[in-house]
């Protein structure tokens, strides 16, 4: 993983806004996982395109008061490509 | 009449004295009791063919979109088999629509390619296949049907073709469990996401065909132990695959936290409309509410069917005074009222319920192989219990 790798979701989640959580979540067979705000605004970047330099870039510009972002990023998408849930190309 | 404050002149419990009740997260439409198989452990009650007339389209529509607006993210498709309604694809398609993710839960019977061309074009997430055996000659004899298994292997093979999130569940009892190892075999020449290897459940038509299903001690734990050497194999292969194995209730010496509590996550609408806090309590002697006569908001929150073993009020010893009440809830109030005749007490799986020998005495017999033909799950059958 580098800051060129590019994130996807494993088609077997889907992800999305849920109202009635007031939270991200990931939605899989008879399942669903609540994600914490800072992984909800990091999986909201990932469509397959945007590499993690790309998506840490946009995250800072929307919280600028959070400071750099690059090892929470890699952190996070570590977990989440464990888990499965993502895809690294 | 001045009804203000005067509470249940509408039916329902009186506002401000409901219990506290989470969300529907899961919602089972039963979309109908009419199935093609005859499983002798299925879920449906045993009196399906005396039920009333089924939901039109536009009244599922309903019931999904108040669902959806009560919390609930999850949908499963379910019946008898649901591939039967000739409205499958326009309720999928208003499912994805209201955001909902949506599983289909079949037979694979009735199922071809272009349905899950038109299923995944209206937004269809997932399909759980279920199987009834590894091999053919015993999947038929429980399926009650000769061309059930050939059909499934080729749709399940399809659901993958197309792309698919595949589970693939298997009900395990004393005539497949041996072949546990071919059953996880075949799952991955299929190439499954998920596998449920879910242990027979004693309700309904399962507890009619109890003696014939029950597995001993020995063939549950050798079916766990190579269930888990096989979850050690996947990992060091690399491969995905999960296995759940779903352990029988009646090994135990605590009752499950049935449904995570009755009426907090969970919400069943059964063919003619009857909603219900899980898919068997419609034997229960409790009165439930239809969604023809009330809004799905007004059922969770306020019928008297779902607020009737909310909290733990209504709750006899032993389990009012244990300590262990706020994890299990007592147990099962449908496993209570089948073998104790009182849904309130407690879960005779539970070693604290004096009615625990009954959970004993099926162990018993379990060791004992019973040759008695099956009471298959079909519409002959079934008239006889809407007699009785």
């Amino acid at each position: 993983m580098n800051e060129s790798s590019i994130p996807s979701f494993n088609p077997l989640f889907r992800f999305q806004w849920e109202k009635a959580q007031d939270c991200y979540v990931l939605l899989y067979p008879e399942g669903m996982i609540k994600l914490n705000p800072s992984a909800g605004e990091i999986l909201a970047l990932v469509d397959g395109k945007r590499t993690l330099g790309e998506i840490t870039t946009q995250l800072e510009r929307k919280f600028p008061d959070a400071g750099t972002l690059g090892d929470d990023v890699r952190e996070f998408i570590g977990v989440a490509h464990e888990q499965n849930w993502i895809r690294l190309q | 009449m001045n009804r203000t404050g005067s509470g249940c002149s509408d039916g329902l419990v009186p506002r401000g004295q409901e219990k506290s009740a989470g969300q529907p997260l899961w919602l089972l439409a039963e979309l109908t009791y009419k199935c093609p198989l005859q499983c002798p452990y299925c879920s449906n009650p045993l009196d399906f063919a005396g039920q009333g007339e089924e939901l039109t389209t536009e009244q599922w529509i309903r019931v999904l979109q108040e669902g959806r607006e009560l919390g609930a993210a999850q949908l499963g498709f379910s019946g008898g088999e649901p591939l039967v309604r000739q409205d499958l694809v326009e309720l999928i398609r208003e499912a994805r629509s209201l955001g909902y993710y949506s599983n289909l839960i079949t037979s694979g019977l009735g199922l071809n390619e272009h349905k899950l061309e038109a299923f995944r074009d209206a937004g269809l997430d997932h399909i759980q296949v279920s199987f009834q055996a590894s091999d053919e000659e015993v999947n038929n004899m429980l399926a009650g049907s000769e061309k059930a298994f050939a059909q499934k292997l080729r749709m399940a093979r399809e659901v993958k073709a197309h792309g698919y999130p595949m589970v693939l569940n298997f009900v395990t009892h004393r005539h497949n469990i041996d072949r546990i190892d071919r059953i996880i075999e075949l799952c991955i020449e299929l190439g499954a996401d998920y596998v449920e290897l879910a242990t027979c459940q004693y309700y309904g038509w399962a507890l009619q065909n109890r003696a014939q299903l029950m597995p001993s001690r020995g063939q549950l734990e050798r079916a766990e132990r190579i269930t888990n050497e096989y979850r050690e194999k996947l990992a060091a292969e690399g491969n995905p695959m999960r296995l759940i194995f779903v352990t029988p209730d009646y090994y135990e010496e605590r009752p499950k936290a049935c449904m995570n509590g009755w009426g907090q996550i969970f919400l069943t609408v059964t063919p003619d409309g009857t909603a219900l806090p899980c898919h068997s309590a419609r034997q229960l002697p409790v009165e439930f509410p239809n969604v023809r006569d009330r809004s799905l908001g007004d059922i969770w929150y306020r019928s008297f069917g779902f607020n009737h073993f909310r909290g733990y009020e209504w709750m006899k010893e032993p389990c009012r005074s244990c300590d262990e009440k706020e994890k299990d809830f007592g147990g099962c109030r449908c496993q209570a009222y089948l073998l104790t005749g009182d849904a309130a007490n407690a879960d005779p799986v539970c070693s604290k319920s004096p009615h625990h020998d009954r959970i004993l005495s099926a162990r018993q017999e379990a060791e004992r192989p019973d040759e008695s033909p099956f009471t298959y799950r079909n519409e002959r059958n079934s008239r006889v219990f809407c007699r009785s």
